[in-house]
């Protein structure tokens, strides 16, 4: 089967510090990443700030082009630099960004917001692009009396099931989800992550999920990634990586993860009564 | 005696659509020495709470209390003045934007010096000198160079040590840190972390951590203070919290963690509050 995502030795420099003078430095943000992903799967990348993950998300929702490299969608090679985005390109993969409060125009009404997608890459009629975002809210449990509203009438949670369901608007069978829970509260963060689940039951989704909170990604993913300066440094099935991590990096990146667990907090106290 | 005393606190904002109350009358101690996490969501009243403390609230927010003492002085009545004198010196705070906090016009090094210009009359060249110990401390490499650097040329964790330092600047008895680690990755959240720690520890200071995070909690505090809706739901220590909760929303927050996910499905708070209302 082929699989839903495949990149190849893709590679995004960026120039900074390009002065009047002409004096320029180049960030090599990806170095060569190659991964392929299985349709209905959830791929998790972590890492932190700077280590890329957000630069390859980019680049697998065909926003920006690699420097080098391919990407394959549904064994379809697609190349942005030279060819505009094909409808049915971008009817595939659809992102949902980090901030719900950034990523939703304030000007628009949720429904102008969620229909949006539909007329620009399909011919549905006005009536059918209605009824489609009236079913899509209440696919992400939000209900057809927020139609009319505009985003500031929103909390940050439903925001972001709208911004969830604008990404699904197209059908697509790949969601890129750049830190979709980080700016959440941690019962509507479980809130999103259990409607996340529902709908990749219900239509088959195949995630990349971006996360630098490691019990997160160990709640969703199938297989995870671990990034470090725009390399690939850990890339296994979840169980295994929790288990037995094996770069230095990703053993860091453990230990860093605050335990909440009642048996950490008896150690900790423990060893500080010991002074 | 305590450290810090407040009974009973209330704060309302004045709203167009009528009074808001953000607190309805929450108490909170913290002894010296004491670490204290005050947990809850958006909308909990958090950081309200010690913003009353700090008299950072703006002018639409009312706020009362019973008492409100530090070290056994009146906050409430005495002087403006008087109360310039303790914040920033034995009361001191820092913020979750370490970036957004720091002035952007002025260099790290100036900033540090200004709240030891402010609080002790050390003269121009002791105070450069402190201002570069106290970058030692924190952790910033090269304190001398990074003096002269402004905020837009430090890394988020750079910053929130320069935050840091100011804060410990004129060693405050009481450290208020408001959600000091959530813009920050992993790996330099427990560097923060370990430092206010270490701080803590080897000045005897009392600190009151506001977080979201339960893991941060777990990892940092001595007892915790657990709030919903400007109404405190549970005060416990931190093992007994975390071993056997008492408060429906204390245990709706701990399963929502998802490392505490038994099955397919992670439990909400919603779920948690149908159960109570059956039972």
């Amino acid at each position: 089967m082929t699989p839903a995502l495949e990149t190849r030795a893709v590679t995004r420099d960026y120039d900074v510090g390009a002065t009047f003078f002409g004096k320029r430095r180049v960030v090599h943000a990806l170095k060569g990443i190659d991964l392929t992903l299985e349709r209905g799967k959830t791929l998790a990348i972590v890492g932190e700030s700077g280590c890329g993950k957000s630069t390859l998300a980019r680049i697998i929702a065909m926003i920006d082009p690699p420097t080098s490299g391919e990407l394959l969608i549904d064994g379809e090679p697609i190349d942005i630099a030279k060819h505009r985005v094909t409808s049915d390109q971008r009817r595939k993969v659809q992102i949902v960004f980090q901030n719900p409060y950034g990523s939703l125009n304030p000007r628009q009404k949720v429904g102008d917001i969620l229909t949006e997608p539909l007329l620009l890459n399909t011919p549905a009629s006005a009536a059918e692009r209605r009824d489609r975002a009236m079913g899509m809210l209440q696919k992400v449990g939000l209900t057809p009396a927020h139609y009319n509203r505009y985003p500031h009438m929103f909390s940050g949670g439903q925001r972001q099931r709208i911004a969830i369901a604008r990404a699904l608007m197209l059908n697509p069978s790949l969601l890129v989800l750049d830190e979709p829970v980080s700016a959440l509260d941690l019962s509507v963060q479980a809130q999103i992550l259990n409607l996340l689940a529902d709908l990749q039951d219900e239509f088959g989704l195949t995630y990349v999920f971006v996360s630098h909170d490691l019990s997160v990604v160990r709640y969703i993913a199938d297989e995870v990634m671990v990034m470090y300066f725009g390399e690939v440094v850990e890339h296994r099935p979840r169980d295994a990586i929790f288990a037995d991590p094996q770069h230095d990096y990703t053993k860091v990146l453990f230990a860093a993860t605050p335990r909440a667990d009642v048996a950490s907090i008896r150690a900790r106290l423990e060893a500080k009564a010991a002074g | 005696m305590s450290l810090l005393e407040i009974e009973n606190l209330r704060v309302t904002f004045d709203t167009s659509s009528g009074p808001f109350a953000a607190l309805s009358g929450v108490s909170y101690r913290v002894d010296p020495g004491e670490v204290l996490a005050i947990v809850g969501e958006s909308g909990s009243g958090k950081s309200v709470a010690m913003l009353a403390v700090m008299g950072l609230l703006p002018p639409s927010a009312t706020v009362t209390a019973d008492a409100m003492r530090f070290e056994g002085r009146d906050l409430l009545t005495m002087s403006a003045a008087e109360r310039r004198k303790i914040i920033g010196r034995d009361i001191s705070m820092i913020f979750q934007e370490p970036i957004a906090s720091l002035n952007p016009c002025f260099t790290a090094g100036f900033q540090i010096e200004e709240v030891l210009a402010r609080h002790t009359d050390l003269p121009r060249r002791a105070r450069r000198q402190r201002a570069i110990e106290l970058m030692q401390a924190v952790g910033i490499p090269e304190p001398k160079r990074r003096l002269a650097s402004f905020p837009h040329q430090m890394s988020g964790g750079q910053c929130q040590r320069v935050m840091i330092a100011m804060a410990i600047a004129c060693a405050p008895k009481l450290l208020i840190a408001d959600e000091p680690t959530t813009a920050l990755d992993v790996t330099i959240q427990k560097q923060i972390l370990d430092l206010l720690m270490r701080l803590q520890a080897d000045h005897g200071m009392g600190l009151i951590l506001i977080t979201h995070d339960m893991g941060v909690v777990a990892e940092t505090a001595d007892r915790v203070i657990v709030q919903y809706m400007g109404r405190k739901m549970e005060e416990a220590d931190v093992l007994s919290l975390f071993e056997n909760p008492q408060n429906a929303y204390t245990r709706a927050l701990l399963s929502a963690l998802p490392e505490n996910a038994t099955g397919t499905r992670l439990p909400t708070v919603a779920d948690f509050r149908l159960a109570g209302e059956d039972a």
